[in-house]
């Protein structure tokens, strides 16, 4: 069975098992690697992706649950918040071995989207499905303030 | 020479210089340095700073080991280490930026090839090899000699092409000048590698360092943060198979037999394959290979298996304690002046074993040939593993290549004696002679459940007071596991006593007249390994958490009490004193909440701690902040420093709030993040770091932040409470229903 979906923009097609989940298609399959398996049961969020613009966790998402949706990764991400957030992670050097950092920012910009000026405690919310073992936390949160002024800030 | 011979190094341009040309120089800094220069004839790396206009001379030049020039003028920084978020590819290329005086925008990095001979980490001996916080330390004299040879060299060749005297030329930001002349270091490169550099080159005065001890932008956060970044879960080759393993459920059990037929049926799977370690699954994908695993029937046996209980572990290592252990320090006569004292304190500390965890599971690329092996991973001792792909496969091991790729964490994860995952890997790749490149990929499930973890520990400790009210013996006594007997490390040994067990305790700073230390080496089947400050994780709990007891006995304040017993260690006092004052230690808190303090040296590095807590309903509780005060002699990137220590502490916390991998009849419980539940955002708290420059030669902070939190935080909510915390994790010891 061919599965069509939108990809970071792009028509694609899949014959993948349907049961394939979307993390694996994405790295296997459409060869995009910076979307990261870390525990495979939704737990960690390193797979976050953005389905309709929302966040996700593709690892236990079946690609057959994808049919005709939009699927956004780390590589095709570009909105505003999404740009704000990137800046924001490199001027504060928020990364550490980065491996779940994709992840980070997927949830991060997500958040923006719908919030542009989250406090502490949204933000905590809002990024708490998302593990770092580096325990970056602490730059995360001030790199995801200095994105929304710097959005805001633009948007004056 | 070889190595060298068989690089793609014949060029294509008429320069006018010999187009291959390799010299061996005199030693710099202990290493044989080896020269010579290629003509670029493959894509130079996007560079961001100015490209040189193609000149006939500008050629990619090796001026030694450590530093290349690229006619595109950026300066490649060859890592001896590997970069799993400590940001050595920062702290390394800093170092030789600066004797360089390069600009730090044209600064690159490429991971060593593993070569003991040129890459050896100088603490270790003749290994190449990442841990116990020394990349800084050991590479500091090596990398500045490499870079101020480099410079020299950058100087002869413009002496040379303009005819001037060298003492006539500058060097600044990246540009060589004499009088009108100037020229870029991608422009002198070729040229450059014809010299020869001073047997000892000048190094820089400190006072005249224009980036070290700067905020220098880490040089691996672009790629991070657009998904571009290699890890080796993203190594493709062509024809590449997907493998799982399925391992026996104990450690130490074996397959006795395994029926992979329906296995073989799912769409998908090409071989099942036995190796010395289970039974290995191979697909087109890890989905399928991980999927098909699942149907496997296996027959194990536990004869020689761990088959204990977490429980039954623990009496066994207490039990110990009540007979003579391996003496590992005994100044005075600690037991006769706890017979005479006028009061004894006494507590026993219970520590789990802990995973590692790293964010990427475990993997493994392998490429076997007949006639050699190529490998990429993530590993910190890669020429271990080169002798143990060796011993696998039976080839000479200068046919073995390793591909290192950045790590997804590692913590010592990736520091294994006997290889580990990469073993594994090559002993798949032989399993199936080859046939298509190999790579193993770990679940999360396969990850937690692999052993290799901090070993559990249980100690007593007991102190005396004289009739003067001061402490007059200390005497401490710890059980766990060695990580170095019985491994390829043993001969690290000098004694019967592994040194990672009693590490942090032997050292005890304060000045206290009478102090025993004994180790115990209990014996499990369960796999242990160095964690993230090794011994220092349980040790300097343990003497931290008991020194708040002993003061709040003697109605002192810990503080004031640290500070009177460290006069003889300057260096633990003044992190310990600017952490107290950064603090304000000694204010009123107010109700509910609490503040503890834990000061420790580890890895030659000072580090303390005051931890702020909140006490809430029914036993619950936030870390509200912490201060942390470090001395890691001097700090060559501050920011680097600064998140080192930031993540440690949050490793540390984790840790101690709930991590713990415990066994029923010698299966591990904790699989996954369900089960085993680090540290998330919202448990995170804010963190001040305070660099205090001792002005020593730089040491290590990769490890040395997390030793002082877990003691910090259970002082502070012993503070709030006047409850002493002496299991991990706290889990929910202070719940109240």
């Amino acid at each position: 069975m061919t599965i069509e979906f939108q990809f970071n923009g792009k028509t694609v097609r899949t014959d993948a098992p349907t049961d394939k989940p979307l993390l694996w298609v994405i790295r296997e399959d459409l060869g995009a690697t910076g979307t990261k398996f870390g525990c495979g049961i939704a737990q960690c969020g390193a797979c976050t992706i953005h389905l309709d613009g929302s966040p996700t966790r593709s690892c236990v998402l079946p690609i057959a649950a994808v049919a005709g949706r939009s699927v956004t990764t780390v590589e095709g991400v570009d909105s505003k918040a999404a740009m704000a957030v990137r800046k924001a992670w490199r001027e504060l050097d928020v990364v550490q071995c980065g491996y779940c950092q994709s992840g980070q920012m997927m949830s991060a910009s997500a958040l923006l989207e719908g919030n542009p000026a989250p406090t502490d405690d949204e933000i905590d919310a809002a990024m708490g499905g998302n593990l770092c073992r580096c325990a970056t936390y602490h730059r995360i949160r001030a790199a995801i303030h200095q994105a929304a002024e710097d959005l805001n800030g633009e948007s004056a | 020479m070889s190595r060298f011979m068989d690089k793609k190094s014949v060029g294509q341009g008429g320069s006018g210089l010999n187009r291959r040309r390799f010299l061996q120089v005199s030693a710099l800094g202990g290493a044989g340095f080896l020269i010579g220069c290629s003509e670029s004839d493959t894509a130079a790396p996007a560079a961001q700073t100015e490209a040189a206009a193609p000149r006939p001379a500008a050629i990619d030049a090796e001026l030694n080991a450590f530093v290349k020039i690229q006619a595109d003028n950026t300066v490649t920084v060859v890592v001896k280490h590997l970069d799993k978020g400590q940001g050595v590819t920062t702290g390394l290329p800093a170092i030789v930026a600066e004797e360089l005086d390069a600009s730090w925008s044209q600064m690159r990095t490429e991971f060593a090839p593993a070569d003991a001979n040129r890459y050896a980490n100088l603490a270790f001996g003749v290994v190449q090899g990442t841990g116990g916080s020394t990349s800084i330390a050991n590479s500091w004299e090596q990398l500045r000699l490499a870079a101020a040879g480099a410079r020299a060299m950058l100087v002869q060749a413009a002496a040379e092409q303009w005819g001037v005297a060298a003492d006539t030329i500058a060097v600044a930001d990246g540009r060589v000048t004499s009088g009108d002349q100037s020229a870029s270091f991608g422009e002198l490169a070729g040229l450059a590698a014809t010299q020869t550099p001073p047997e000892r080159p000048a190094l820089k005065d400190r006072s005249e360092f224009k980036l070290l001890g700067t905020n220098l932008p880490r040089l691996d956060s672009a790629d991070k943060t657009d998904g571009s970044t290699e890890f080796t879960i993203d190594v493709k080759r062509p024809g590449m198979l997907m493998a799982v393993v399925a391992r026996p459920p104990r450690f130490g059990g074996k397959v006795v037999s395994f029926d992979a037929s329906k296995a073989l049926e799912v769409p998908g799977v090409s071989r099942v394959v036995e190796i010395p370690r289970g039974v290995a699954v191979l697909a087109d994908s890890y989905f399928t290979a991980n999927k098909a695993r699942g149907m496997l029937e296996v027959e194990w046996n536990f004869d020689d298996a761990e088959n204990r209980s977490s429980s039954e572990l623990e009496a066994d290592f207490t039990a110990m304690l009540d007979q003579p252990g391996l003496e590992a320090r005994n100044d005075g006569d600690a037991p006769a002046a706890l017979g005479s004292a006028a009061q004894t304190i006494e507590q026993e500390f219970h520590f789990p074993f802990l995973a590692h965890a790293t964010m990427e599971p475990m993997d493994c690329v392998v490429e076997l040939a007949s006639d050699g092996c190529e490998i990429w991973t993530a590993s910190q001792i890669p020429t271990l593993d080169v002798g143990t792909t060796a011993a696998i496969t039976g080839l000479d091991p200068a046919s073995i290549k390793i591909h290192t790729r950045f790590a997804g964490g590692s913590f010592g994860r990736r520091a294994v004696p006997d290889s580990d995952f990469v073993a594994e890997a090559v002993m798949i790749a032989k399993a199936i002679d080859g046939e298509a490149p190999v790579k193993l990929q770990w679940s999360r499930e396969d990850d937690m459940a692999a052993g290799r973890y901090r070993p559990m520990a249980v100690h007593r400790v007991r102190a005396g007071l004289d009739e003067d009210g001061k402490i007059s013996a200390w005497h401490h006594q710890v059980a766990s596991p060695s990580i170095l007997s019985g491994t390829a490390f043993a001969a690290m040994m000098t004694s019967e006593l592994d040194p990672s067990v009693v590490e942090g305790t032997t050292d005890l700073p304060y000045a206290i007249p009478n102090v025993r230390v004994d180790g115990y080496q209990p014996q499990t089947g369960v796999p242990v390994l160095w964690w993230r400050s090794v011994g220092h994780t349980h040790n300097a709990y343990a003497v931290e958490v008991f020194f708040d007891q002993l003061a709040r006995t003697m109605g002192r304040d810990p503080y004031e009490l640290r500070k009177e017993l460290l006069t003889e260690h300057p260096r633990h006092l003044a992190v310990l004193n600017k952490a107290a004052e950064e603090a304000g230690w000694g204010t009123d808190l107010g109700p509910g909440r609490g503040r503890g303090i834990a000061v420790h040296e580890s890895f030659n590095s000072f580090v303390a701690e005051v931890i702020e807590v909140t006490m809430a309903e029914g036993g619950n509780f936030s870390i509200d902040r912490v201060i942390c005060a470090v001395d890691c002699g001097f700090a060559l990137t501050p920011d680097v420093v600064k998140a080192q220590m930031e993540g440690g502490i949050g490793y540390g916390l984790s840790s101690a709030l709930r991590e713990a991998i415990t066994l029923t009849n010698g299966e591990v419980d904790q699989k996954n993040f369900d089960r085993y539940r680090p540290l998330r955002i919202s448990e995170m708290p804010k963190v001040e770091v305070h660099i205090v420059n001792s002005g020593e030669p730089p040491t290590g902070v990769g490890e040395p932040g997390t030793p002082p939190s877990a003691p910090a935080l259970a002082n502070a909510i012993a503070d709030a409470t006047g409850r002493s915390i002496s299991r991990l994790p706290i889990a929910d010891q202070l719940r109240t229903a």
